[in-house]
């Protein structure tokens, strides 16, 4: 559940729940929006799926580092990496106080990280270009020949994910495979997925299958389960690719109750009109409380 | 069982520096985080292009303004030089920015569409219109040709200036890096005022103090305004202004904050002394810079840190689960 959700419950919804994003793009007779449902409790921490979208999206090489964080050396999102698995070891140590103790004892937590392809996206918003774009199918894909690398997109996503490579000059990230979904394909990852922890489809189903599956989880006594930007009165108005947890989001690196930016730009829209205003006025004051003199 | 490896870097790395850098009595809620790596991705934007971009507009911007009252009052050296620092001004912003894109072949991308979403393509827009204008306005005043033409596009960019001085305040705060988007309520407030203590201390490098009477006036109300609006700006950020007050953003800040009050006194005196003048005048031009680069790396320092950005949204996500809402209706 996302704090942001309850800051707004007080008055009306923050943003009309269910918000269909690809019509409020104008697509018309568009297919249903579709998404991802990664369940990390079946997530084995394979890499297939970094490597099935390297290998169909022909993305560059990002290093090849040792990082000393657990079986993870693609470290995090990027330009060149779309698909990204954490490793999280809780194993424990002593002394260690905050932690709360894990019921199941050591565990070793793995999640397939991705764009969030977000219903209300901070980096389509800001792009100067037109860059980035909302797909009939509600997903957000940049397309390369029309951006010119000016990178506001990149601090504009709460999640991290956009960035620019340094060899094109040009922002990329993860297009939910749009070539594929076109033509009625899975995307990469989601096909080499072993564990269909990486699921696609229709994003109501996968909600409605999330749904069960969280509830399956907790009757088994993983209480500590829970779904991640499923709700569509989060901050972000719902995300197109959504998680099931084991625990608390920023163990994965992901931010706890992320809240769009653009959110508040109609006001700053307004503070810079009255500031504006001001350094006339702050002119005019000059002008007014001066001696008059002649050049 | 406890803490893993992972949340260990968050922990021991912060700790207060220097003198009053001892263990605060009550430690902070620690936060957890994955390995200590960002949460955001912190901007590409290149030192000294964006924040050169920032004061560049800034400046530009309010020479416009002070050309336009200089113009009304009869100062036309003033004028001239105003008009004449404004066109040079937001060129090198213009180039600044075009020299920060990853594609600069493909500047004029951010014209082929009409967005008020992003202040960049607003911003796009504003330049493409006020700096032909401003040019104009330089020209004639210096060539002295076309002078009706001349006192049109003087009157056109004062009218532009404003914005042009202000867009970048919601460029920056329209991210999700915390020091900027949390400030977006004092940045256009800020912006303004240290554009126009800027164009003031311009305007009294530029001409004699004879002359600059008006430049001293809006140098100084726009430093105090611009003190004024720091203050207000770190009391109410709390923890998310930290980056302003310390590290190296915090140095600079400070640096530029301490320029301002100096050249306030400096510029009482600087209408009957030269050396007061330029004194002040480089003071008030050399904050307003080093304020736009300060600001710039305090976003930066705040996006590397993931503090900023878990903390007050765990803290968020804690209390909206305390409230007992809709049972069953998340986890």
């Amino acid at each position: 559940m996302s704090g942001y959700a309850e800051d707004q419950a007080g008055g009306a919804p923050a943003a009309a729940p269910g918000l269909d994003p690809a019509a409020v793009a104008g697509h018309q007779d568009h297919p249903p929006r579709m998404g991802f449902f990664t369940d990390t409790s079946v997530c084995i921490g394979c890499k297939a799926c970094e490597v099935a979208c390297k290998e169909w999206n022909a993305v560059p090489e990002d290093g090849l580092e040792l990082t000393g964080m657990s079986y993870d050396n693609s470290v995090g999102l990027g330009a060149s990496t779309w698909r990204h698995v954490a490793f999280i070891e809780q194993i424990g140590r002593p002394g260690e106080a905050r932690q709360q103790p894990q019921p199941g004892g050591p565990r070793w937590l793995m999640s397939s990280d991705v764009c969030k392809h977000c219903t209300e996206a901070a980096c389509l918003d800001v792009c100067p270009t037109g860059a980035l774009m909302r797909t009939e199918f509600g997903t957000v894909v940049v397309q390369d020949d029309v951006c010119n690398g000016c990178g506001y997109c990149i601090p504009a996503c709460p999640f991290g994910v956009i960035a620019r490579r340094e060899s094109d000059g040009g922002a990329h990230k993860c297009t939910l495979c749009y070539d594929r979904i076109g033509d009625g394909l899975t995307p990469a990852c989601a096909k080499a997925c072993p564990t269909e922890s990486i699921q696609f489809g229709p994003l109501d189903e996968l909600r409605e299958r999330a749904g069960r599956r969280v509830a399956e989880l907790h009757s088994d006594g993983v209480a500590e389960a829970r779904l991640y930007l499923e709700d569509p009165g989060d901050g972000i108005g719902g995300a197109g690719a959504f998680f099931l947890l084991l625990d608390e989001p920023e163990v994965y690196g992901l931010p706890p109750d992320p809240v769009v930016t653009t959110r508040d730009l109609p006001r700053m829209w307004r503070h810079v009109a009255t500031a504006a205003a001001g350094l006339v006025a702050g002119g005019l004051a000059a002008w007014l409380t001066g001696t008059r003199r002649q050049p | 069982m406890s803490a893993p490896p992972a949340q260990t870097p968050g922990r021991h790395r912060r700790r207060g520096k220097g003198r009053d850098g001892e263990q605060a009595m009550v430690p902070r809620a620690e936060f957890r985080s994955y390995y200590g790596r960002p949460v955001l991705k912190e901007p590409v934007w290149k030192v000294p292009d964006v924040p050169g971009y920032l004061f560049g507009g800034g400046l530009a911007g309010a020479s416009s303004v002070l050309a336009g009252f200089a113009q009304a009052a009869g100062q036309r050296e003033l004028a001239r030089a105003a008009k004449v620092t404004s066109a040079g001004a937001i060129t090198v912003s213009f180039a600044a920015l075009i020299n920060d894109l990853g594609r600069p072949s493909r500047f004029l991308n951010m014209l082929r569409v009409f967005k008020p979403t992003s202040p960049l393509n607003v911003g796009s827009w504003l330049l493409a219109a006020y700096g032909p204008i401003s040019g104009a306005a330089a020209a004639s005043a210096v060539t002295g040709r076309l002078p009706r033409a001349g006192a049109a596009a003087t009157v056109a960019a004062a009218a532009l200036g404003p914005a042009i001085a202000t867009y970048t305040a919601a460029l920056l705060c329209d991210t999700a890096v915390p020091a900027w988007h949390e400030a977006h309520r004092e940045m256009p407030y800020l912006f303004a005022a240290s554009a126009a203590s800027a164009a003031g201390g311009m305007g009294m490098l530029a001409v004699s103090p004879e002359h600059a009477d008006l430049a001293v006036r809006f140098a100084v109300l726009g430093a105090a305004a611009e003190l004024t609006a720091k203050t207000i700006l770190v009391r109410r950020l709390g923890e998310a202004a930290e980056p302003y007050r310390q590290g190296r953003s915090g140095t600079v800040m400070r640096i530029a904050e301490n320029l301002t009050a100096a050249s306030l006194g400096t510029a009482l005196i600087a209408r009957r002394s030269r050396l007061a003048a330029v004194l002040s005048g480089t003071a008030l031009v050399a904050s307003s810079a080093l304020t736009r680069f300060g600001i710039f790396e305090a976003g930066m320092a705040s996006a590397r840190d993931p503090k900023y950005t878990i903390r007050p949204q765990r803290e968020r996500a804690d209390r909206a689960s305390r409230v007992p809402a809709e049972p069953g209706g998340g986890v």
